[in-house]
């Protein structure tokens, strides 16, 4: 872990804790058009923590996923994925960064060519080229376990259910074993008891391997229990963050109205 | 430069209220908007191809890809390359018997279906024909990629998509389509062939032998290498068009057929300069 008197570490972007945010996200503005959708956004998420962010439908929080993932680029601000800033960086130099990151599309965004077993190894196949193709098959079907899936790894992306499709694209974006995990509405369209699972699953990784987590959700149940922190957004604006409780004594009226549920 | 030019349609507006001249403005705008429109296409497109040669250049090589890619576009193609060569074949035999007859040439007719298939028709049919199937076939399977954001997907997992996606379906045109050329080009020589057998007696060694007399390589190799210029124009505007559409299953299909339309544009506009090139350097 860095000290504070390293010098190549910048004030900044230490937290009085003395750790390094992996992800530090200053001054995000973005707009499509003359459509403003992030106005400014400042957050940060520091390792083995889950961070929740909430808001209405349309408010940029999938915007704000890509932009971290460099899939768009902001207008103005900073990024700083692991204390690197990702402006600027060619898409294969970006690759360095994402290989730490595991990103869940919030419509899980298969490869539909390929067996629901192919696109779990689709990254390992890229990257871990050392893997043969047992050690593969094996961790593929670890990992589709995980994420609550056995039997049928032949069937095609097609011919599974939506919230299947979200649990494969949660199993894809785990191949790789990354620091970082941003998840777009992973239990939306999921049962109670596969959203506990998911939810469990997320705990698991954040106590185990320290992962740290962005979690796009508009379920506040798994919110609360996954979350150390929360960040609501309205108006492409971080409207209030902190934990659960912080949020249900705030006396802002939207905070309140977004809340009763 | 545009931007002179539309304040000079303003400025044409300003001082001349008159109503006789408004449709003129109202044309020149719009076909200041079509030349921008068309500027800014050629410019993403270049910067389009930089990015996928800079990729393709570049390790890791996407074999397994481009193999897959080879298979896509050439053994896939191959039956209705050669259907297309046998038709084209038949049709130059009829036509050349008919006006050879006519001139009294008909001494001629194997060296003018020999140079007529492998110089001109040849190429141009191959190159159509792979045109439609695998520039429409690359542009809906990008297209329908990017708008369910498969492509996203891809470069979210660390991997290039033009070096995986593009260079690997680019170059497999590249390679692919003189192949697919020489297969058109036989059988275009040996339906022509039989078409005239049928009507007058004329043995496969006895057409072969006069149709090639004097030829030299020079004369055939140039046709067909610069099949790969259209398989390289293939390929990219199919991959450029599917990866850059926006908007559901319409764009997919305005993605379909753009890589079709402007491919085979593109592949005929340059074929007049390839021609001209050709004649040139290999008189
Ligand atoms: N590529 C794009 N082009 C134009 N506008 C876009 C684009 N992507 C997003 N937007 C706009 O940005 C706004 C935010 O979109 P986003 O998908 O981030 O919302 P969201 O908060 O994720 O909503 P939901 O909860 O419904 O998923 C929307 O108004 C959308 O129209
Ligand atoms: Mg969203």
């Amino acid at each position: 872990m860095a000290t504070a008197q390293s010098t190549s570490i910048l004030p900044e972007e230490l937290e009085e804790s003395g750790r390094e945010p992996v992800v530090a996200v200053q001054d995000i503005h973005k707009s499509f058009g003359a459509h403003k959708v992030l106005n400014g956004i400042n957050l940060t998420v520091n390792r083995g923590e889950t961070l929740a962010v909430l808001g209405r439908s349309g408010t940029g929080k999938s915007v704000l996923l890509r932009l971290i993932v460099g899939l768009d680029k902001p207008d103005s601000g900073s990024i700083r994925i692991c204390g690197e800033d990702i402006a600027g960086l060619t898409i294969d130099q970006l690759g360095g960064i994402r290989k730490k990151m595991g990103f869940l599309f919030q419509h899980a965004a298969l490869y539909d060519s390929l067996s629901v077993a192919d696109n779990v190894a689709f990254p390992l196949l890229h990257h871990n080229k050392a893997l043969s193709k047992s050690e593969r098959a094996d961790r593929v079907s670890q990992l589709l376990l995980e994420v609550g899936l056995d039997g049928n790894l032949d069937r095609m992306p097609s011919d599974i259910s939506g919230g299947m499709q979200k649990r494969v694209g949660l199993a894809r974006a785990l191949a790789l074993k990354p620091e970082i995990l941003l998840l777009d509405e992973p239990t939306a369209g999921l049962d109670p008891i596969s959203s506990r699972e998911i939810d469990e699953l997320i705990l698991k990784l954040q106590k185990e391997r320290q992962m740290a987590s962005i979690v796009v959700t508009h379920d506040l149940f798994s919110a609360k229990i996954i979350s150390n922190r929360l960040a609501l957004l309205d108006q492409g604006n971080v409207l209030i963050e902190g934990s659960f409780e912080d949020l249900e004594r705030s006396d802002i009226a939207f905070v309140k109205e977004f809340l009763k549920q | 430069m545009s931007d002179t030019a539309v304040t000079a349609v303003a400025a044409n507006r300003r001082n001349a209220p008159d109503r006789r001249v408004m449709p003129i403005a109202a044309i020149s705008t719009s076909a200041i908007a079509f030349i921008g429109d068309f500027f800014e296409w050629f410019g993403n497109l270049g910067i389009f191809f930089w990015r996928v040669l800079r990729a393709g250049l570049t390790p890791p090589y996407e074999c397994r890809e481009l193999i897959r890619q080879l298979d896509e576009v050439g053994s896939k193609s191959l039956p209705l390359v050669a259907l297309a060569g046998s038709a084209i074949g038949v049709v130059i035999s009829l036509e050349a018997r008919y006006s050879l007859s006519r001139f009294g040439a008909k001494s001629m007719f194997p060296a003018t279906l020999v140079y007529s298939v492998i110089q001109v028709m040849g190429p141009i049919i191959t190159g159509l024909v792979v045109s439609g199937r695998v520039g429409a076939g690359i542009g809906a399977e990008l297209a329908s990629m990017k708008v369910t954001e498969q492509i996203d997907a891809i470069e979210a997992s660390a991997i290039n998509p033009y070096r995986l996606l593009a260079a690997t379906r680019i170059l497999a045109c590249i390679l692919m389509l003189p192949l697919l050329t020489i297969a058109a080009d036989a059988c275009g020589l040996l339906t022509g062939w039989f078409a005239q057998a049928l009507v007058e007696p004329l043995s496969f060694h006895q057409f072969v032998e006069s149709g090639f007399k004097g030829a030299t390589l020079n004369a055939f190799l140039p046709p067909t290498l610069k099949t790969m210029v259209y398989g390289f124009i293939i390929g990219l505007i199919a991959c450029f068009q599917g990866m850059r559409t926006r908007g559901g299953a319409e764009g997919v299909g305005r993605a379909a057929t753009n890589s079709v339309v402007l491919g085979s544009l593109f592949l005929m506009l340059a074929d007049v300069v390839l021609v001209k090139f050709i004649l040139v350097v290999f008189p």
